[in-house]
């Protein structure tokens, strides 16, 4: 089976904070790792391929220190891992990047499934994946927490906001994985380690792929930023601190009905 | 790249800091700016001397009539013969889109035997409703969705489309913005019209909910996006207003449909309905050990209440991912909220901020979560909320 996992390197935003003085964001310190969910994707991959034997190749795109995301993948066990990286991608949104992230998936051949994690950590926007499947013609399953793989079918758990959906799709398609303890990511092996540290990744740029330069980058996204701006804080309001419980209760009690909110 | 550094820039390096996307690095002591720019412009306002600007607009190829695009459309889910809330909500905040454009506003049913739930959307404000009915839509499915949808956006043309973003819509809208080519800004908690423009101006959190983006797409049409439950509030029905129903007949065949539903299971019950609670009760690490959400459930129960939780209960294993409420969980904009025991990081707060009025209770007195709540107690959870449940029965029997 040839399982192709997309990742993205992100910067860890538990670790952003905001600067109390000027109200902006500090990215000093920020460690970049590989996009959480993308790690449960590539988990399943690879009990994927414990199960049914083929290959699991990573893609990234990103600049060329997404290198880095992409090593740590080879040391968790991905086969192949493959870099697209090219100023003319910069400043892509979801239509311009799944569009790349497509063509690459199409220069490389035959694959029965195409993972991704449900969603980036930054950009939390869950379309890259949709919009790739799209762009390929091929069918989709979001927010899958198991995968199981008979013929050319694969029944997928999907989460669904009252439960669990079980879906059968026909392969090729696209899933996007949830964070799932079925896929809890396993750590890098030492043997791993040492082999993605000497592994040249390729690097594919635009001349690489079979694409029209207007859909790449600024150029081939719709949408634009008009600006950022810090979340507006709400206000502080009352805080009890008493001796006791039962006093802290009664006083909390007395101005909800004075606010009339009980 | 459309925004520059003049030769003005004295290397102060604030831009370098401030920019959101690391984008701008220190070379020969004047700031450059890397291909990872989106042109947000953060760096222009911060700029002390002025030596950032923002360049021409590369002239973009107008491929399509703006102006053949009109309307503001609302994709009404429905699940098992109910709309959801949010169909309600978004009826709302697209009312005043549409008014503020001068234009119509339509909801679209798709789904099998819907047409009763078109009443509704006139009530909730449409003018039009696109109905598409099918015993194939009994479920949503990603391909018959889409072509259904797209097959609409083709022949009527709306400017603007808004849908939910729940795991459906999410997995439906951006299908649709790629087969027809469009920007699509996902899970927006503010709609506007840009000034400038007349773009619909789409805010979403980003960065885990650490900054705002305001999101324009300016040449390509409809302008669409997925916007979150329970942000907005539903408006009022006015069961007297009524509208025209615009019926389509499907073009899907069961065939083109590549997944196939083989059951659904539910595991929710009243307590993790979230989206539809006016009262949250949530539950963190503060609780100590997870025999301690039984506390956060009693007092749940007698306010006829859902539960939450936070990420890292739901990452300890205390409480399935469903409760949980944040920026990659659940959103939430319930009346009262009860934060137990939660530290209050900014993902959390993504995620519960819109709630009207929130009561934090925790032992740690400099929490964050206490800057934020309107009524806060500082103590110990498995003595205030036991206390908190038993006065709430009190009012209650009252």
């Amino acid at each position: 089976m040839e399982i192709v996992v997309c990742v993205k390197q992100v910067p860890d935003t538990t670790e952003v904070k905001i600067d109390p003085a000027t109200n902006t964001l500090i990215r000093q310190g920020v460690p970049s790792i590989v996009n959480p969910f993308d790690k449960n994707a590539l988990e399943a991959a690879l009990q994927l391929k414990e199960a049914y034997g083929g290959k699991v190749t990573v893609l990234s795109m990103g600049p060329p220190q997404a290198k880095d995301a992409l090593k740590e993948c080879l040391a968790m066990g991905a086969d192949a891992a493959i870099l697209i990286s090219d100023r003319a991608f910069g400043g892509s949104d979801t239509l311009a990047t799944s569009y790349t992230l497509a063509s690459a998936i199409r220069k490389l051949g035959n694959c029965d499934i195409i993972l991704f994690g449900k969603q980036a950590i930054d950009g939390d926007t869950a379309q890259v994946g949709p919009e790739t499947a799209e762009h390929l013609g091929v069918a989709q399953v979001t927010y899958a927490s198991r995968i199981e793989v008979s013929g050319d079918v694969a029944r997928i758990e999907r989460e669904s906001e009252e439960g669990y959906e079980i879906i059968e799709v026909k392969l090729p398609a696209v899933v996007t994985v949830i964070k799932t303890l079925n896929y809890e990511p396993r750590y890098p092996s030492v043997k791993g380690t040492m082999k993605a540290n000497r592994a040249e990744i390729p690097v594919w740029t635009a001349a690489d792929l079979t694409v029209e330069e207007g859909r790449l980058g600024l150029k081939g996204s719709p949408t634009q930023v008009r600006n950022i701006f810090t979340p507006p804080r709400r206000v502080q309001g009352v805080i009890i601190a008493r001796d006791t419980a039962r006093e802290a209760v009664a006083e909390l009690l007395q101005k909800l009905t004075e606010a009339k909110i009980v | 790249m459309a925004v520059l550094v003049t030769p003005e820039c004295i290397g102060c390096g604030a831009c370098v800091s401030i920019c959101p996307f690391g984008a701008i690095e220190m070379r020969d002591g004047k700031a450059d700016i890397t291909d990872a720019c989106t042109q947000c412009g953060a760096c222009i306002d911060t700029c002390p001397v002025g030596a950032i600007l923002r360049g021409k607009e590369e002239a973009k190829e107008v491929a399509i009539d703006k102006d053949a695009y009109k309307n503001v459309w609302v994709y009404i889910e429905v699940v098992e013969g109910k709309p959801k809330n949010v169909g309600f909500e978004l009826l709302g905040e697209g009312r005043k889109l549409a008014d503020a454009k001068g234009e119509k506003l339509a909801g679209v049913l798709i789904g099998d035997k819907v047409e009763a739930v078109a009443q509704n959307v006139f009530a909730a404000g449409a003018d039009l409703v696109y109905l598409v009915e099918a015993p194939e839509f009994a479920h949503y499915n990603t391909d018959g969705y889409t072509a259904t949808f797209v097959d609409l956006i083709e022949t009527y043309k709306p400017s603007v489309i808004l849908l939910g973003a729940t795991n459906d819509g999410r997995d439906l809208g951006p299908r649709i913005a790629c087969r027809v080519g469009t920007g699509l800004t996902a899970d927006c908690t503010g709609l506007g019209i840009d000034e400038a423009t007349g773009l619909v101006a789409w805010t979403r959190p980003a960065f885990g909910g650490n900054i705002m983006a305001t999101i324009l797409c300016p040449e390509h049409r409809p302008q669409m996006g997925t916007v979150r439950p329970s942000v907005f509030k539903k408006p009022e029905p006015n069961p007297t207003k009524t509208g025209e129903i615009i019926k389509v007949a499907s073009k899907v065949k069961a065939e083109d449909i590549r997944t196939r539903m083989i059951d659904i299971m539910k595991v929710c019950t009243a307590s993790c309905n979230l989206e539809e609670a006016e009262i949250i009760v949530s539950g963190g690490r503060g609780l100590g050990k997870p025999e301690n959400f039984c506390y956060v459930e009693e007092l749940a129960n007698v306010l006829g209440g859902a539960v939450g939780a936070s990420r890292a209960a739901v990452d300890a294993g205390w409480k399935p991912h469903m409760h949980q409420v944040g920026q990659t969980g659940k959103t939430v904009g319930p009346r009262i909220y009860f934060a137990c025991g939660i530290s209050g990081a900014i993902q959390h707060l993504a995620g519960m901020s819109s709630s009207d009025i929130v009561i934090a209770i925790n032992k740690d007195p400099d929490a964050p979560i206490f800057k934020m709540a309107d009524y806060g107690i500082v103590g110990d959870l498995t003595e205030v909320l036991p206390i908190l449940t038993e006065e709430f029965k009190k009012i209650k029997a009252n």
